[in-house]
């Protein structure tokens, strides 16, 4: 018990502290950062098959950027807002991990 | 030697070599890993001789890829029916000695066929899981052995308690029969569960995980929430599953055997146990050890969303089914892991005829970008659902806190409650003192000179009013503030007082709640 006790945090839940424990899932929770909408980012691993643009293009939404082969699909991976390519980190044939950052798009 | 003598010779003979399953070196592997064979695990499970087995001598349907030379005793699979103290079961076991438990189209027509015995008897089914997986060779045989038992788990849920003991591996397809039953028991070290496993997920995603780190016991018993018990040995998880089912009854139609009746045997004051300032933590379990015959306090899920606790315990003899906050830990919120967890348990127990006593004592959701995003909305929802929807005797005590959507969640009246008691500790209002003082007085406190000590005046204020039971007992919200004292006799009272409740919902096919 007296264990226990030591372990005990503020805990704010609606303008009240409370004293508690934490889970470890609630300690190792993600904390949410703010997505940038011209970052285009890879959701699985994969090969780069295709890459239709290059720093300076300008691109409009919608429009193809590349072809990612993952999970034995081809995906078109189209541009989600309308800019100025800023980068782009990949090229044809290069294996990628998840969540790369594949291409930057200037809004 | 009469011509019976030689048949009954020939049949103990065929049935010693199925007994024998993989044979002696594959027993000896299966010792090596630590697991028992599928046949003991049965017989330490079950009460003593009353093991009956089924379908010894099924033969396997594996043609193609030399399978038609090999022989697979039972099929890799051991089936039939027994008791445990005394209640009639039907039981399943798969043998990783043959074939290393892997399910062809046979084996999973062995496993359909005691499922439907147990539906038709109205009795609990107990598996036993210890597979390799589909059996590749039989092919798509072996996909309609998977879909054939999940569509019994499903045809059964509901009708007669469903238990799966995961005693090895079991990936894939596999898994979702254990996911479709009641409870599932995992025990350290020996239990390994997933859709893919970590090869598949180092090849695909390249993210490199061990088979314990990714579906081993403790992750199924602290952070998935597949896994409802968590034992650090067979023989500890068989004595786990003895125990659930003394507290459960056989089938939907019937109640759970009623033992004699016992005192709280804690030696606690439950008036000493709930601290008076709502601030300050303390374990809920107490207070429920308090109140149960004999303070035997089954607890399930006890690892996961251990914010909520759930289980099962006796009053007056009779079984009956818990959800409590525990303040003890992340403050007693509602979040989605403990609304899911307590919604499921709220519609065990109203499926099989166990009343629900509601300990209420939250200060409110959780906060949090990552539970808005996981979306706390729909699976706190599953709460509201399962508490309306459940006509079993429904009774609340709140203890301390009830604020704002948790008090609605938690058993209110409003959601069909059949009684609500408070101690004269409880708070009942729209949300905690400081956070609707803040708002209520948002313009005096900022128009004062010393915003702090107004706040706090106005703090002091809303909690003399409003952070008590007698606003709500006003308007007939809560039945009878009680003394904590007086809790045990008055749960005795409202239980005795339900016995024969009937309530009735419109005829539909099902709900549709938040899944």
């Amino acid at each position: 018990m007296e264990e226990e006790k030591k372990e005990l945090v503020d805990f704010v839940v609606t303008a009240r502290k409370y004293k508690t424990t934490l889970t470890e899932k609630f300690k190792h929770r993600q904390v949410w950062k703010k997505p940038y909408a011209g970052d285009v980012i890879s959701h699985l691993p994969g090969t780069i098959v295709e890459l239709e643009v290059k720093e300076g293009d300008h691109v409009e939404a919608g429009q193809l950027l590349l072809v990612h082969q993952a999970m034995k699909m081809l995906n078109r991976v189209l541009s989600p807002v309308s800019g100025v390519v800023s980068a782009v980190n990949v090229q044809v044939g290069e294996h990628i991990p998840k969540d790369h950052l594949m291409v930057k798009i200037k809004i | 030697m009469t011509e019976l003598e030689k048949d009954i010779q020939e049949l103990r003979e065929k049935k010693a070599v199925v007994e024998m399953g993989g044979g002696e070196a594959a027993i000896e592997k299966q010792i090596a890993m630590g697991k028992m064979t599928a046949r003991e695990r049965i017989l330490s499970l079950l009460d003593k001789n009353s093991f009956h087995e089924y379908d010894m001598f099924v033969k396997h349907d594996g043609r193609d890829f030399g399978m038609d030379k090999k022989e697979l005793p039972g099929d890799g699979v051991v089936t039939g029916t027994g008791t445990i103290f005394g209640a009639p079961v039907c039981i399943y076991a798969q043998d990783f000695t043959v074939a290393g438990g892997s399910l062809g189209l046979q084996h999973a027509r062995k496993i359909t066929k005691i499922m439907d015995h147990a539906l038709k008897m109205k009795c609990p089914i107990i598996g036993i899981n210890d597979s390799g997986g589909a059996r590749i060779q039989e092919g798509v045989g072996a996909l309609a052995g998977y879909g054939e038992i999940f569509y019994r788990n499903t045809i059964a849920s509901g009708v007669i308690p469903q238990i799966s003991l995961i005693l090895g591996p079991c990936a894939g397809g596999a898994v979702y029969s254990p996911a479709l039953t009641d409870f599932v028991f995992v025990v350290e070290n020996i239990s390994k569960m997933f859709i893919t496993g970590p090869n598949v997920i180092k090849t695909v995603l390249g993210e490199d995980i061990s088979m314990e780190d990714l579906g081993g016991a403790r992750v199924h018993a602290e952070i998935t929430g597949n896994a409802h018990f968590y034992a650090k040995s067979e023989q500890e998880c068989f004595e786990q599953v003895k125990r659930l089912v003394t507290f459960i009854p056989w089938n939907n139609h019937q109640r759970a055997k009623a033992f004699e009746p016992k005192e709280p045997s804690a030696i606690m004051n439950i008036e000493e146990v709930v601290p008076s300032d709502p601030k300050q933590p303390y374990d809920v379990r107490d207070v429920i050890k308090c109140i149960v015959d004999d303070s035997d306090f089954l607890e399930i899920q006890e690892m996961w969303a251990s914010n909520i606790v759930i289980g099962f315990g006796r009053m007056a003899g009779e079984t009956v089914g818990f959800v409590a906050n525990q303040p003890m830990v992340l403050a007693g919120v509602l979040d989605c892991d403990s609304a899911d967890k307590a919604a499921r348990f709220i519609r065990f127990c109203d499926s099989f005829n166990i009343p629900i006593i509601t300990l209420e004592d939250m200060p409110g959701y959780l906060p949090g970008v990552d539970q808005e995003h996981a979306g706390v909305i729909r699976h706190g929802a599953k709460v509201l659902y399962a508490y309306s929807e459940a006509t079993v005797p429904k009774i609340t005590v709140i203890l301390r806190k009830a604020y704002g959507g948790g008090y609605i969640a938690m058993n209110s009246r409003h959601l069909g409650a059949d009684f609500v008691f408070a101690w004269p500790s409880a708070e009942i209002a729209v949300m905690g003192p400081e956070g609707a003082a803040n708002i209520i007085f948002r313009k005096e406190i900022m128009a004062a000179e010393n915003q702090e000590a107004m706040r706090q005046e106005k703090v002091k204020e809303y909690t003399e009013k409003f952070a008590n039971p007698y606003v709500a007992a006003a308007r007939g919200f809560i039945d009878s503030v009680i003394e904590p004292k007086e809790t045990r006799s008055l749960l005795l009272h409202a239980l005795k007082f339900s016995e024969s409740k009937e309530e009735y919902r419109p005829a539909k096919k099902h709900g549709l709640p938040p899944f």
